[in-house]
């Protein structure tokens, strides 16, 4: 048998969700139904919206000339509904490198990446990457040369932030769609940059 | 709304203080001085909001580009380095 763990009752957060969630829904403000589709449709929310954006600047350097100054523009160009989203678009280049976090919650473009990782919304990387973003950025296994300058924005008022990485090299000719499935939530966050799926290992017998 | 006090470019300093309530000041920035890195835009004020009122007239919001070096004495890593930190008009002296 599956190992459910020892039980846990619920902490004082927990507590209070499910009251007011209850509440709502005895008092007729929501359903049940109302709730567990909006929940689904978060869950089904990933990055692909943030990556085709990413992707079609990549090929159309006026799109992401008009996505640097204005990013929720950009967004509604591609048919992607952000309302109220004031998005900042930060973009990489071979001398500066840019990573995005919210020291004082969890802020982050949903409507384009979908939920943000546990990490994001974690005490340890809200307070280190911005007093030391290199040896965080290091321990996701990004190494920035010296030379680069690295840009720590603080996604900490009304703006939201998503990061435009560079093109890697070797996708010559590659289609939007191609180009986008090289675009990671991670990279858009900036911990990480695009890199081309490894050739598997041919062995020499 | 308050005309927008500073533009890109301008030297600005964070007000050193700690009032109580909600404030989107990261205590970390506060009493540092940078560069104006753009105006974003007017926006509800959120220390009025988290008390029930309207947050109005909106406030200016600025993005302030900070050196790391000046932000953290002990920082390691390029002097290039920055951090960009929105901070509301009223934060600014």
């Amino acid at each position: 048998m599956k190992d459910l763990g020892a039980y846990r009752p619920l902490d004082y957060f927990q507590l209070m969700e499910v009251s007011l969630r209850e509440l709502l829904v005895e008092k007729g403000v929501v359903t049940e139904d109302a709730i567990k589709g909006a929940m689904a449709t978060m869950r089904a929310r990933g990055p692909e919206r943030g990556a085709a954006m990413v992707a079609r600047a990549w090929l159309d350097p006026a799109y992401k000339a008009r996505m640097v100054a204005n990013g929720s523009q950009a967004a509604e160009e591609l048919g992607f509904e952000v309302p109220g989203l004031k998005l900042i678009v930060v973009e990489n280049t071979p001398k500066a490198h840019n990573v995005v976090v919210c020291t004082l919650c969890s802020c982050y473009p949903r409507m384009l990446l979908g939920i943000p990782p546990e990490w994001y919304k974690s005490r340890p990387y809200r307070s280190r990457v911005v007093r030391e973003p290199r040896k965080v950025l290091g321990e996701f296994g990004l190494k920035v040369p010296a030379k680069v300058r690295i840009r720590v924005h603080d996604s900490n008022a009304d703006m939201r932030y998503m990061v435009l990485p560079m093109r890697p090299a070797g996708t010559d000719g590659w289609s939007e769609e191609r180009l986008a499935s090289l675009v990671t939530r991670d990279s858009l966050i900036g911990v990480a940059v695009p890199v081309l799926p490894k050739k598997p290992k041919t062995r020499k017998s | 709304m308050p005309d927008a006090r500073f533009r890109p470019g301008d030297a600005v300093r964070v007000r050193k203080s700690a009032p109580l309530g909600h404030i989107r000041t990261p205590f970390y920035i506060r009493g540092h001085s940078g560069v104006v890195e753009r105006v974003c835009g007017a926006f509800p004020n959120p220390e009025e909001l988290a008390q029930q009122r309207d947050g109005l007239p909106a406030q200016p919001l600025y993005r302030v580009r900070f050196r790391q070096q000046d932000v953290w004495p002990d920082y390691r890593g390029s002097a290039a380095d920055v951090i960009e930190v929105e901070i509301f008009q009223q934060w600014i002296e």
